[in-house]
């Protein structure tokens, strides 16, 4: 027997030694070939992060396909002044530490002109800093208000989604007046919760209303049946913003601790992101409201530029894959990544941008924009974009579930959106 | 509400916890006890067998029963095989070296994790339950199908007791648990012992994992937290102690529940997990098992 | 070798060198092979900043601290053979000592850095006082909970910590001067030569630990406990020696980590942390004073460069995992050790 486990061992160590041969060509490669990519300057080459795998993977798919899909168009019409545009896209597993990792990659090995598709908030608080540091244009597509709170660098814009603040201050009037003022908030126990929290707290007491019962949820929580008492009986609307797999579950406890005579209910899409709604778990939620920034289901007045982003993209008018009916886009969400590009491309040809010798340049038309036209680059509505803050600001959507589809119940004014400016960019600098 | 039927409430969600973490930290603790192996992929193996549940829900035509019934039979049986697989193809080449097994299970759930959301995809899914049934009481509505959790939790857990005290299998496990050369020695197949427990350890889990499905639901990277509790459940019950396992399941399933009615949950777990710790600092062999040899 | 023999010699070896403690023995390199191999390797990761591309001097500066990491992490399981599931407690309670004094005390980096170091080691002292009086899986479950408990601390103060979202560090916390040079954190050359400066001290500190007394009382302990008790040591007092030398600079690797990325959150102290130590060490070889670095290189680089190519790479380290563990048991350095080269420890 002895014998036996020598003998195989050193089979295996002869296979290992290969293998190991193997992998060292596998690590250096990439990086060779890295190098003489990086040398040419006949495209603008743009980094892609996008959460393939981790807790955010749901959305990173379809980040992933609205940003092919928006690249295809822009290389079909010609590029961006004359150069095809390439995407690099890594992924960073969702975690911060990888995130920062990522954009050195594409800093420093693919040497990118911008860098572009971050989502969780956590993974975008880790890396902005880094991208200043790499003097790395950084564009988001997340929520978070702390590029507009003045966290960040010059470097770091959101020109598409509309930040948490703006999304509850707007919410806040049409919640008091057409839902009730009495409002019991449940949110996760954690920055994107506590930024709901505050935001909607002071702004539903602006609007005469009183918020009686802030229930905090923490993120791994797998069933709620026990947080339901919290909620008071005297509770005219319940805002929810439950993030994370365990929502399903979630709005089935609801139903069951409720009952039929419940409050009304509000909620953000967050939550069903990726999510049917047209599921029995769900059918609890018939009736109640959600935010949403660009409507899931088409409606009866869709306009033809969201029709087009639709197609391409390869998105039926319930928000599902074309495919795969059982497939839902991350919808509400996902225009930002199209919507960025297009973006990016507007301050590249205001700026005349050749290369990264010009990237000052690029950063500076980026903030001389003040806002874009609703169209096939921006199907989810015209946007007014404040160039000290580096924050969009668009149309939001408010939806009820009616016959397990979201129907657009009131669109927000942009101007309902606005807050005080709180940082100016433009004064730091590069 | 009330604090009592608040209380009630509490109690009951406490319960329900408890019967799924007993069927997954009986699992472990079975493998741990007669095997001395830490298995860090047995979380994967509850999410595996909710993943199958959801499939069998899903393309399993009739009645939500029907596929229940059926994925409370597949589960555990392909979770089983998967489990007989791994220990064959890995733990048994290492020894069952304790540091090793370690390793190679971090590895399992790395592959068992990635490969379930390349086939199963990131999002979270939800299966019907078998039936439908809200109690109302007049203070809230609980769903009967957390009570029937209960009910096959403590089933089970009293067939695995009979099994292992009553059938030649369990004498078996149990002889081989108390001195493996021994055993070996009086011709106790322990290779074809070893597999079976790890195999039987990795069904529990499964069963586990198909029980909470239509409660919560199907999700990639629902095996972590499970792991976790599992661990403490069977360290705080005392290694290897199945009644002690079932008492600390039953202890931290109803404290979990209990101490979030006072404290902010997050503090609630900050509290619940030092007090484990606590226990376990000053008392290291277990709450619930008076000698119990040194791991 | 047989495991016995191992074990005789290093408890023989270990009471001969407390006999002669403080004697001129004192200042005699046990293992001049070892230090000259560590000395050889410290030259090379010094000239690789020339040699590598822009990319990879940065992923190696991240390498080296995270190889502090698993250097802490290896001197308590590796040498002295105590399995902790925790230590991201650690590497994330020196992460926020020296980020959280720079953030609200604008304390400057050096001082921010000696203060998470002070703190770090009264911390893992702390908690090695209380988890040391268990043993075996139990010890595991004990470091596991407290870290679990740090971690859940970290999000649950998310006033002052910035929880799960985290902080960044003012642009005033990148640079700091010292002695009359400036370092400017923004700049990569100066962090890489700042971290292999550290990473250096660290891993001469570390060989004349492991090669001393001390560390071959750490291996006695790992060997055969009940024989050094009975030798007449405090068995108990060793392993809260090495608990807290351990504990103390995963919390340097943490601190590094924060001041030079500028950014602190809950996810460092994450349970994923804890066993990336263990990861790195079991691979590159526990009880081996390189194979920590090893480890962290070869599984950090396979991270980097599998991912770009597929999302499937998580299934090819788990099968990676599986397959040195099955031939290389004892991780890369440990076996080459245990067959080819015996002082290589």
């Amino acid at each position: 027997m002895k014998k036996d486990i020598v003998s195989q061992s050193s089979l295996s160590r002869r296979s290992l030694l290969r293998g190991a041969a193997g992998a060292g060509l596998l690590l250096s490669a990439p990086g060779l070939i890295g190098r003489a990519h990086a040398q040419s300057g006949d495209a603008i080459r743009l980094g892609a992060p996008f959460h393939r795998t981790g807790i955010g993977a749901s959305y990173g798919r379809w980040y992933e396909r609205t940003a092919n899909a928006a690249l295809q168009l822009i290389n079909e019409q010609g590029g961006i002044n004359g150069m095809p545009v390439e995407m690099i896209v890594e992924d960073d597993g969702t975690d911060p530490k990888r995130g920062v990792e990522v954009m050195e990659k594409f800093a420093t090995e693919h040497k990118v002109d911008a860098v572009f598709g971050h989502l969780y908030s956590h993974v975008v608080a880790a890396t902005a800093p880094r991208a200043g540091e790499l003097k790395m244009p950084y564009f988001l597509c997340s929520e978070a208000h702390t590029l507009a709170s003045g966290a960040f660098s010059r470097y770091c814009f959101q020109p598409s989604i509309t930040d948490v603040k703006s999304q509850v201050v707007s919410m806040a009037p049409w919640i008091s007046n057409n839902l009730g003022k009495k409002i019991t908030l449940i949110y996760p126990d954690f920055n994107f919760g506590y930024d709901h929290r505050d935001n909607m707290t002071a702004a539903i007491e602006a609007q005469g209303g009183e918020v009686v019962a802030s229930i905090a949820i923490p993120p791994t929580e797998t069933s709620f049946t026990r947080y339901m008492p919290k909620i008071p009986f005297n509770t005219e609307a319940i805002y929810h913003v439950m993030v994370g797999p365990a929502v399903l579950t979630f709005v089935k406890e609801l139903g069951e601790h409720l009952g039929k005579n419940r409050p009304e209910i509000f909620g953000f899409i967050d939550s069903l992101e990726g999510v049917d709604m047209n599921i029995p778990q769900l059918e609890y939620l018939e009736g109640t409201y959600f935010w949403e920034a660009m409507p899931r289901y088409a409606q009866a007045n869709q306009t033809e530029f969201d029709k087009f982003f639709r197609e391409k993209v390869g998105v039926d008018s319930n928000g599902a894959s074309l495919d795969d009916p059982k497939d839902i886009a991350t919808y509400a969400h996902m225009f930002s990544v199209w919507e960025t590009l297009f973006a990016m491309k507007a301050a590249m040809e205001k700026a005349d941008y050749k290369g990264p010798d010009q990237k000052i340049d690029f950063l500076e038309a980026m903030e001389s924009i003040t806002g874009f036209e609703e169209s096939n680059e921006f199907p989810q509505g015209d946007k007014l974009f404040n160039g000290k803050t580096h924050q969009s600001f668009g149309h939001q959507n408010i939806s009820k579930v009616t016959d397990g589809k979201l129907d657009v119940v009131y669109r927000t004014t942009i101007e309902e959106t606005l807050y005080p400016d709180e940082t100016d960019y433009t004064q730091m600098s590069f | 509400m009330d604090i009592a039927p608040y209380l009630l409430l509490a109690t009951l969600e406490g319960l329900v916890q408890a019967s799924v973490l007993m069927l997954t930290a009986l699992g472990l603790s079975l493998v741990f006890g007669v095997m001395r192996v830490v298995n860090v992929a047995h979380g994967e193996f509850f999410m595996v067998g909710a993943l199958i549940a959801w499939a069998c829900g899903v393309y399993i035509p009739g009645p939500p029963a029907v596929g229940f019934v059926i994925g409370l039979v597949v589960a555990p049986l392909f979770v089983g095989g998967l489990a007989w697989f791994a220990d064959w193809a890995v733990l048994k080449r290492i020894n069952y070296n304790p540091e090793g097994t370690i390793v190679s299970t971090i590895g399992m759930l790395y592959i068992i994790q990635q490969f379930a959301l390349l086939t199963f995809g990131p999002d979270a899914r939800a299966v019907d339950a078998p039936f439908y049934y809200t109690i109302r009481t007049p203070w809230f509505g609980y769903s009967s199908y957390k009570l029937f959790i209960i009910v096959i939790a403590l089933a089970l857990v009293a067939g695995l007791w009979f099994m292992l005290r009553r059938s030649k299998v369990g004498l078996l496990m149990r002889a081989t648990q108390f001195d493996k050369e021994t055993a070996q020695n009086f011709g106790i197949p322990v290779d074809k012992v070893y597999s079976a427990v790890f195999a039987i350890g990795a069904m529990l889990a499964a069963i586990g994992g198909v029980l909470v499905v239509p409660n919560q639901q199907a999700h990639y990277l629902m095996g972590t937290d499970p792991l976790l509790l599992s661990f403490v459940v069977v360290i705080v019950g005392g290694l290897g102690s199945i009644p002690g396992t079932i008492a600390a399941a039953v202890l931290i399933g109803l404290s979990d529940g209990l101490l979030s009615v006072f404290f902010s949950p997050t503090l609630a777990k900050i509290v619940s997990t030092l007090l484990v710790a606590i226990v376990l600092v000053f008392k290291p062999q277990g709450l619930f098992s008076g000698k119990g040899a040194r791991a | 070798m047989s495991l016995h023999s191992t074990e005789i010699s290093s408890v023989k070896a270990a009471k001969a060198a407390e006999a002669e403690k403080g004697k001129d023995r004192f200042m005699i390199i046990h293992n001049g092979r070892l230090f000259a191999l560590s000395l050889a390797t410290l030259s090379v990761l010094f000239v690789l900043q020339f040699a590598l591309s822009d990319y990879l001097v940065l992923a190696l500066t991240r390498i080296l601290i995270m190889s502090i990491f698993a250097m802490g992490y290896n001197m308590l399981m590796g040498y002295t053979g105590l399995l902790s599931l925790g230590h991201a407690m650690f590497f994330g309670f020196g992460l926020y000592a020296a980020g959280l004094s720079s953030y609200y005390f604008g304390t400057s980096l050096p001082v921010s850095f000696v203060i998470a170091i002070a703190t770090s080691l009264v911390f893992s002292f702390i908690i090695g006082l209380l988890a040391l009086r268990t043993e075996g899986v139990s010890f595991m479950i004990v470091t596991l909970m407290f870290a679990q408990a740090a971690y859940l601390a970290t999000l649950y103060f998310s006033k002052i910590t910035g929880g799960d979202q985290g902080l960044t560090l003012p642009t005033d916390a990148r640079s700091f001067s010292l002695l009359g040079a400036n370092f400017d954190m923004t700049s990569d050359v100066v962090r890489f030569n700042l971290a292999f400066g550290i990473f250096a001290v660290v891993l001469i500190f570390f060989f004349f630990v492991t090669q001393g007394p001390l560390g071959r009382l750490f291996t006695a302990v790992r060997e055969n406990e009940p024989r050094t008790q009975m030798l007449g040591f405090d068995t108990y007092r060793v392993r809260l020696a090495a608990f807290t030398l351990s504990g103390t600079v995963c919390g340097l690797a943490g601190a590094l980590y924060a001041l030079m990325f500028g950014y602190i959150g809950s996810a460092f102290a994450g349970f994923h942390y804890s066993i990336e130590a263990l990861l790195f060490t079991l691979v590159g070889g526990p009880g081996t004073l390189l194979g920590p670095l090893l480890g962290t290189g070869i599984m950090t680089m396979l991270i980097d460069r599998l991912s770009g190519i597929t999302t499937a790479y998580l299934i090819i380290i788990g099968i990676i995992l599986i397959v040195v563990n099955m031939w290389f048991p004892k991780g890369i350095l440990g076996t080459i050790r245990e067959r080819w080269v015996p002082w290589l420890k």
